[in-house]
C-alpha cells in the first residue's frame, strides 16, 4: 500500500514538472504572438516581410525586415559551408580513423569549445578577427558577414561534431566488418557504409548546429557589422534578426509600433528554428538505420 | 486567534505609514547618457541625506519620460527634450512634465587617427551619412571608401545627430550600427577609412576629432553656444517637483552638483 502511494507521488511528481517546463514554455510562445501581432495592424504581412527599408523610429516609420531576414539567411547559409564539411570530417576522423589516445584528447578539447560563451566569440571577432581580416583582403571594414560566419562557424562546429560523433560511432561493428570482408578498404568503407548508416544522425546535427548559429545573438550583434542592407557580397556588412531586437529593445518605446514590429522579428526568428528542427525531425526519421539489414 | 490576526494587521499597518513618513524615496528612470551623472549625484545627495533612499535605474530617454506619465518614477532622465507626441501622451493623462537642463552634451564626429580630415562642414558630413559622399578624396583626404558608422536608430545619441546633422533625412541602410560610444571608437580605432560620431567624453587615444564647420568640439565651444552638434541633457518631474524631488533636483542645479556633472564626463552649465 505505501510503497504504492509513493509510486503515485513519484509519478504526479515528474509529470508536474514535466507540465511546468511546458507550460512555461508555451506561456513565452503566446507571449510573443501577443506582443508581436499588432505591428500587422499598422503594415501588411507582405510589406512587413518583403519591405526594404528597416527605418523603426522615423515618422513615418518603415518596418520591412527582408534585409534582415537575408542577412540571417547569408550568414548562416556561410557559416554552414564552413561548418558542415569541418564538423562531419572532424567527427569521422575522431570516431573512425583517430587512435584512441587521439580521440580521448581531441574530444573533450571539441567539446569544451561548445562551452565558450557566446559573448567571448562575439568580442574576439570584433578586436581580433575584424582588423586582421580588414588587412587580409584589403576591404573598407572588417566587421561584416564574412567576420561573423566566421565566428559562427566557430560555435556550430562543436555541436555538429559532437552530435555527428555519436552517430558515426553508433553504427554497428557488424556492418563495418561486413565491408571489410568483401575486400572494401576502410576509405570506401566509411563513405559507403559508414556514412550513409549514420545519415540521420548527421543531418540532426547539422540542422542544430545551423539552428545554434540562426538563433545567435551576441556574436553577430558585436561582430556582423549592423548595416539593415540586403548584402551584394561576403564582405558587406549584414543586420541579422536577433542582432535588431537585441539592439532595438531596449530603447524601443513599451507597446509602441517599434516594440510590437520586434517581437514580430521575434516571431519570424520563431517561425525560422521551428521549421530547422522540423526538418531536423523529419530527417531523423526517414534515414534513421533500423537494425542492420536495412542498408 | 483573531486578536492575534488584528494585531498583525495593525503591525504590517503601521510599518507602511512609518516608512513613507520617516524616510524619503525617490525613483530615478531614464536616459543611460543621463546615468552616471545620476549616479554620482544620487551617491553624494544620499551620504548627506541617510534617510533617502534613491533608486536608479537606465532603461532609455523614451523609458523615463514614459515613466513620469505614469507616475512609475518621480525623475525621468531623457538625453533629448520630450517629443509632441509624447506631450499630447502628457496631456491625455493630466500630467505636466516639467524639464529641468541639468547638464551638456556635445556630439563630436570621429575619424582614424591616420586620417588626414581635420575639418568637415555639417553639410558635407550630412551627404556622407546619405551616401552622396562614399570617397574620402571627395572631401580633400586620401583616396579610400568611407565607412560610415552609425549607432543604433533608437538611441539618444543617434536622435540628436539625425536632427542637427541630418535634419530628418535617413542615415543609408549600408551604414555600420554599433551599440554603444565605446563600439563606435573600438570600430574607427581598427578601421582607418572610417567615421563615427560619439559624445565629448568618450575621445581617446586611437581616434581623432574632426572639427564641425571649423569649430572644434570642446567644453568651452559648447558652453558659448559655437559648437553645432550639441545638445542638453534633462531631467523631467511630473508638474512642478516638491519635497525631496526638489532638493534632489536643486543639489544637481547646484555648484557642487554641477562638478559632480563634470566628473561624470558630462559638461556642466556654470
Amino acid at each position: 500500500m505505501k510503497r504504492q502511494h509513493i509510486d503515485k507521488g513519484v509519478r504526479s511528481g515528474f509529470l508536474l514538472i514535466a507540465l511546468f517546463s511546458i507550460t512555461a514554455l508555451s506561456l513565452i510562445m503566446i507571449f510573443l504572438f501577443i506582443e508581436g501581432l499588432p505591428i500587422f495592424d499598422h503594415v501588411s504581412i507582405k510589406e512587413f516581410i518583403f519591405g526594404k527599408y528597416w527605418y523603426p523610429t522615423d515618422d513615418p516609420a518603415d518596418f520591412g525586415i527582408l534585409a534582415l531576414i537575408l542577412g540571417s539567411v547569408s550568414v548562416t547559409f556561410l557559416s554552414g559551408i564552413m561548418a558542415i564539411p569541418l564538423g562531419i570530417m572532424t567527427a569521422i576522423y575522431l570516431a573512425e580513423i583517430a587512435p584512441p589516445t587521439v580521440a580521448e584528447i581531441v574530444k573533450p578539447i571539441v567539446e569544451l569549445m561548445a562551452s565558450m560563451p557566446s559573448v567571448v566569440i562575439g568580442f574576439f571577432g570584433m578586436v581580433v578577427v575584424a582588423p586582421f581580416i580588414q588587412k587580409l583582403f584589403n576591404i573598407p571594414v572588417g566587421l561584416n558577414m564574412f567576420n561573423a560566419s566566421l565566428m559562427l562557424a566557430f560555435m556550430a562546429v562543436p555541436t555538429i561534431c559532437s552530435i555527428s560523433e555519436d552517430a558515426v560511432f553508433s553504427v554497428p561493428t557488424a556492418l563495418k566488418e561486413a565491408s571489410f570482408a568483401l575486400g572494401a578498404t576502410h576509405f570506401e568503407t566509411i563513405v559507403k557504409i559508414i556514412i550513409p548508416a549514420s545519415l540521420s544522425g548527421i543531418c540532426t546535427a547539422v540542422i542544430l548546429g545551423l539552428s545554434r548559429a540562426v538563433g545567435e545573438t551576441m556574436v553577430v550583434l558585436m561582430a556582423a557589422g549592423g548595416a539593415a542592407m540586403i548584402p551584394g557580397s561576403i564582405f558587406d556588412p549584414v543586420r541579422p534578426l536577433p542582432a535588431s531586437i537585441a539592439a532595438e529593445m531596449a530603447e524601443a518605446p513599451f507597446r509602441s509600433e517599434h516594440y510590437h514590429a520586434l517581437f514580430a522579428i521575434g516571431i519570424v526568428l520563431f517561425l525560422f528554428t521551428l521549421i530547422f528542427n522540423l526538418i531536423a525531425d523529419f530527417l531523423s526519421h526517414k534515414f534513421r538505420q533500423v537494425g542492420e539489414a536495412s542498408l | 486567534m483573531n486578536k492575534r490576526k488584528n494585531i498583525f494587521i495593525s503591525i504590517i499597518f503601521l510599518l507602511t505609514i512609518s516608512s513613507t513618513v520617516f524616510s524619503g524615496e525617490l525613483v530615478i528612470k531614464g536616459s543611460t547618457t543621463v546615468l552616471p551623472i545620476a549616479q554620482k549625484a544620487a551617491e553624494a545627495y544620499m551620504a548627506e541625506n541617510p534617510d533617502v533612499k534613491i533608486s536608479l535605474s537606465g532603461g532609455g530617454s523614451g523609458n523615463g519620460i514614459k515613466a513620469i506619465i505614469d507616475g512609475t518614477a518621480d525623475i525621468g532622465n531623457a538625453s533629448r527634450f520630450i517629443k509632441q507626441k509624447e506631450v499630447s501622451m502628457a496631456g491625455t493623462k493630466d500630467v505636466y512634465p516639467v524639464p529641468f537642463r541639468i547638464a551638456l552634451d556635445a556630439i563630436v564626429p570621429v575619424v582614424n587617427g591616420k586620417n588626414s580630415v581635420n575639418n568637415l562642414t555639417i553639410a558635407q558630413l550630412k551627404d556622407i551619412y546619405l551616401g552622396k559622399i562614399k570617397d574620402w578624396k571627395q572631401i580633400g583626404g586620401t583616396p579610400g571608401k568611407i565607412v560610415v558608422i552609425s549607432r543604433d536608430s533608437s538611441s539618444g545619441t543617434f536622435g540628436v545627430w539625425k536632427e542637427l546633422v541630418m535634419k530628418d533625412e535617413r542615415v543609408i541602410p549600408s551604414a555600420l550600427t554599433v551599440p554603444s560610444n565605446g563600439g563606435i571608437v573600438q570600430a574607427v580605432t581598427t578601421t582607418p577609412g572610417a567615421i563615427g560620431y560619439v559624445g565629448l567624453g568618450y575621445l581617446t587615444g586611437g581616434i581623432k576629432a574632426v572639427k564641425v564647420d571649423g569649430v572644434e568640439g570642446s567644453e568651452q565651444n559648447t558652453l558659448n553656444g559655437s559648437f553645432p552638434i550639441s545638445r542638453g541633457l534633462f531631467m523631467f518631474t511630473k508638474g512642478w517637483p516638491q519635497g525631496e524631488t526638489m532638493d534632489f533636483i536643486s543639489f544637481i542645479l547646484s555648484r557642487k552638483g554641477q562638478d559632480l556633472v563634470k566628473e561624470a564626463g558630462s559638461i556642466p552649465l556654470f
